[in-house]
């Protein structure tokens, strides 16, 4: 795969947790509209490399290049440079954590009007659309308490794509799901990844990352085995 | 054998040797028992010469009404026990029988008269205005004060004959619950006179050198001493004693003693003795010859007033606490270590110290540096002291919102005061309702403690309406009527905010 195509470019990343490495080495490059599942035990590091690649937590060494934005070790980054890379990487966490005094369509919203500073009608609609688009449109107006483990899901999906990240970064999607509910799962994401999104997901569920990627990767003591 | 034998008549001997000392024990401490005693309530806080704990031995009374307790209790062939009482509750605690007499220097008055048994007046004083030697010329009468603010103790005739000049002459009342600090605060400059009678006067002078008492006596009064009203017996023996001790000179001896007597006692002795009944009490507040209705009718716009007061105070001091708490919560939550530390200290200091100290700290405490009016006093204390209140349910109230939703909303790219301000805060101010508002209801009823740094409100009222009119019952049910009209409605504001949220 060219270099040029990739979406997301990460060279011999380390993550530390106190002194500890849970990531090294780790190398990849995903393309535009590729899925990507990282799979492993707990505790091999696939979390780890989804919450360095969202600036959650600091790089300790190597790089990381996102849709053109470079990353690089050392603190993490903060105003301007924070709203650059969340132009171009979202993330949908294993428990959605969505913002429980909002509604589903007002978490999706929010974000379109403080942080890009869209007309709240129009990121509104935006919203309205994207929760249609994800098959939870009746549920606009329930607070997260009052959704499904797959509803809550499909609205955490919603509020990452709306604020349009080209790379979105998914921490065990099936994780609060029945059987039926993944296989749905898997085709929303597919046709994502054909409309030009890049995913890469976190998963020890085998069946689903089958049923969805393109490649997998299995990780282990926080290196990439294969 | 012979040990053995020796050792059982020693065992006897001893025996009956301890029973012996046994009896004598128990024989003292029935006659001690048998020798009724004369309880005697009074306020060791009023200090000399009334009563006061000996400088020598603070675990004993002195003062004149000390002398005159054992000398009643000489008489009544009974052990005097004092038993200490708050100025402003000894009538109450004689009429539900806490002690036999009430004596530290209880002023005679008819609302004293209808509801509990007097004894003859065994001293007669005069209401005198102190002023500060420098307007000693400018304020010679009250109606020279006209628009000052005038202090005295709560509840007493100076009180009486103050509200009376306060319609007449537009003098500012401002009284307090002590008869210390009437007379430092007229020192530093927070009163412009204070009016009290003279034996008070007179110390207030030798403590305070650049204060003056003014000549001419704005009233006088008299000392008696209060029995329950069942008590007519007690009483008619009492007063025997005591117009025997006026004719003997056992009462001129005491009050030489403490430095006190003068001729007007001996023609108040003259005419106690003469006269079966005595002087009458200066006419006062008439409420207590009014019925209850007819006083709580004139007693409702001042207690109204003084709801204001109490509620104005605690909106003002909860909005300053509501201030305070949210700084001090995210100076702990977002803050660097040095500084929460620091923050952390305060919290506990405030925590840890009660609000009454606090609130003289601020008043008397920093009176030398700052002179603070004392509703601003109070502000401060009381939003201080609550602030340090609020700043703990606001911290573990932010840190209750699941770190994950912060994680959610820095991979949406809002900074962190966009968290703060639409995520993490409301949830926060969810969470913190219930509690906040418990606070304001408490704050509501703490704010009652303002009236010892003088401030009118809204418990002090009725304490002065129930001393007036002699009782408690109507007073304290308007009183608590009023509180819960006004945090009924916070409650009930708050649990349907709570319902508004828990649907949204």
């Amino acid at each position: 795969m060219a270099a040029g195509m990739s979406v997301l470019t990460v060279r011999d990343l380390e993550v530390r947790r106190g002194a500890r490495s849970v990531v090294r080495g780790v190398s990849l490059d995903v393309a535009r509209g590729e899925i990507v599942a990282v799979m492993g035990a707990s505790g091999a590091g696939k979390t780890s490399v989804l919450r360095a690649l969202a600036g959650l937590d600091p790089i300790a060494a190597g790089s990381v290049a996102v849709d053109g934005l470079q990353l690089s070790a050392g603190p993490l980054p903060r105003g301007e440079a924070l709203r650059e890379l969340h132009r171009r990487v979202g993330m949908v966490f294993q428990f959605h954590h969505l913002f429980e005094h909002l509604t589903a369509l007002h978490n999706v919203w929010l974000a379109l009007v403080h942080v890009q500073r869209q007309p709240q009608r129009e990121a509104e609609r935006k919203a309205r659309e994207l929760l249609d688009h994800l098959g939870v449109g009746a549920r606009a107006d329930a607070v997260p308490r009052e959704l499904s483990g797959g509803e809550a899901q499909r609205v955490a999906i919603a509020r990452a794509l709306a604020v349009g990240p080209p790379l979105l970064l998914m921490d065990e999607p099936t994780a609060s799901l029945d059987p039926a509910r993944r296989g749905e799962l898997a085709t929303t994401l597919r046709q994502l990844a054909s409309e030009g999104r890049t995913l890469v997901i976190a998963t020890h569920d085998e069946e689903f990352a089958g049923a969805c990627a393109h490649r997998v990767l299995i990780m282990d003591e926080g290196r990439v085995a294969r | 054998m012979d040990h053995q034998w020796r050792s059982r008549i020693i065992a006897r001997v001893s025996a009956r040797a301890v029973m012996c000392v046994g009896v004598a024990a128990l024989l003292a401490v029935n006659i001690a028992a048998q020798t009724p005693e004369l309880r005697w309530g009074g306020d060791a806080e009023g200090g000399a010469p009334f009563v006061e704990a000996d400088p020598s031995d603070p675990t004993r009374v002195v003062g004149f009404e000390v002398d005159i307790a054992s000398m009643l209790a000489e008489g009544l062939n009974r052990r005097p026990r004092f038993i200490q009482t708050g100025f402003t509750t000894i009538d109450a605690s004689v009429a539900r029988g806490d002690f036999d007499i009430g004596l530290s220097g209880i002023e005679d008055s008819f609302a004293r008269r209808t509801r509990l048994a007097v004894t003859v007046p065994y001293y007669r004083f005069r209401e005198i205005l102190t002023v500060r030697a420098a307007d000693a010329a400018r304020y010679r009468t009250l109606a020279d004060l006209r628009g000052r603010r005038v202090a005295t103790l709560a509840a007493t005739l100076a009180f009486d004959l103050l509200t009376a000049a306060e319609k007449e002459h537009g003098v500012v009342v401002v009284p307090y619950e002590d008869d210390v600090h009437p007379y430092t605060d007229l020192a530093v400059g927070r009163v412009d006179a204070v009016l009290l009678d003279e034996v008070l006067a007179e110390r207030g002078v030798r403590r305070h050198p650049a204060l003056t008492n003014q000549p001419t006596s704005v009233g006088v009064g008299y000392y008696v001493g209060i029995l329950a009203p069942q008590n007519t017996g007690l009483r008619n023996q009492i007063d025997a004693i005591l117009k025997q001790a006026m004719r003997d000179g056992r009462l001129e001896a005491i009050f030489r003693r403490w430095k006190m007597w003068n001729e007007d006692q001996r023609n108040l002795y003259a005419r106690v003795t003469a006269d079966e009944s005595g002087p009458a009490p200066q006419t006062q507040s008439t409420a207590a010859q009014l019925s209850v209705w007819d006083a709580t009718v004139r007693y409702l716009p001042s207690l109204l007033t003084a709801t204001v007061i109490t509620l104005v105070l605690s909106v003002s001091s909860m909005a300053l606490a509501i201030v305070i708490g949210v700084l001090i919560a995210s100076g702990r939550v977002y803050g660097p270590a040095p500084l929460r530390a620091l923050l952390t200290g305060w919290v506990e200091l405030i925590r840890g110290t009660p609000l009454l100290l606090q609130l003289f700290v601020i008043y008397y405490g920093l009176a030398t540096v700052v002179q603070l009016p004392a509703f601003l006093a109070a502000l401060i204390g009381l939003g201080l002291n609550y602030g340090a209140y609020e700043s703990e349910i606001y911290r573990s109230a932010l840190e209750s919102v699941p770190p994950g939703q912060l994680d959610a909303a820095r991979t949406l790219g809002f900074s962190d005061r966009q968290t703060l301000m639409l995520i993490r805060g409301p949830q926060a101010l969810r969470l913190a309702l219930a509690p906040m508002t418990n606070d304001f209801v408490a704050l509501l009823k703490d704010s009652s403690l303002v009236s010892l740094i003088t401030v009118v409100e809204l418990t002090k009222q009725t304490t002065i309406f129930a001393s007036n009119i002699g009782t408690w019952f109507v007073p304290g049910l308007l009183c608590a009527a009023l509180y819960l009209a006004l945090s009924l409605p916070v409650s009930h504001l708050a649990r349907r905010l709570e319902r508004t949220w828990r649907r949204a």
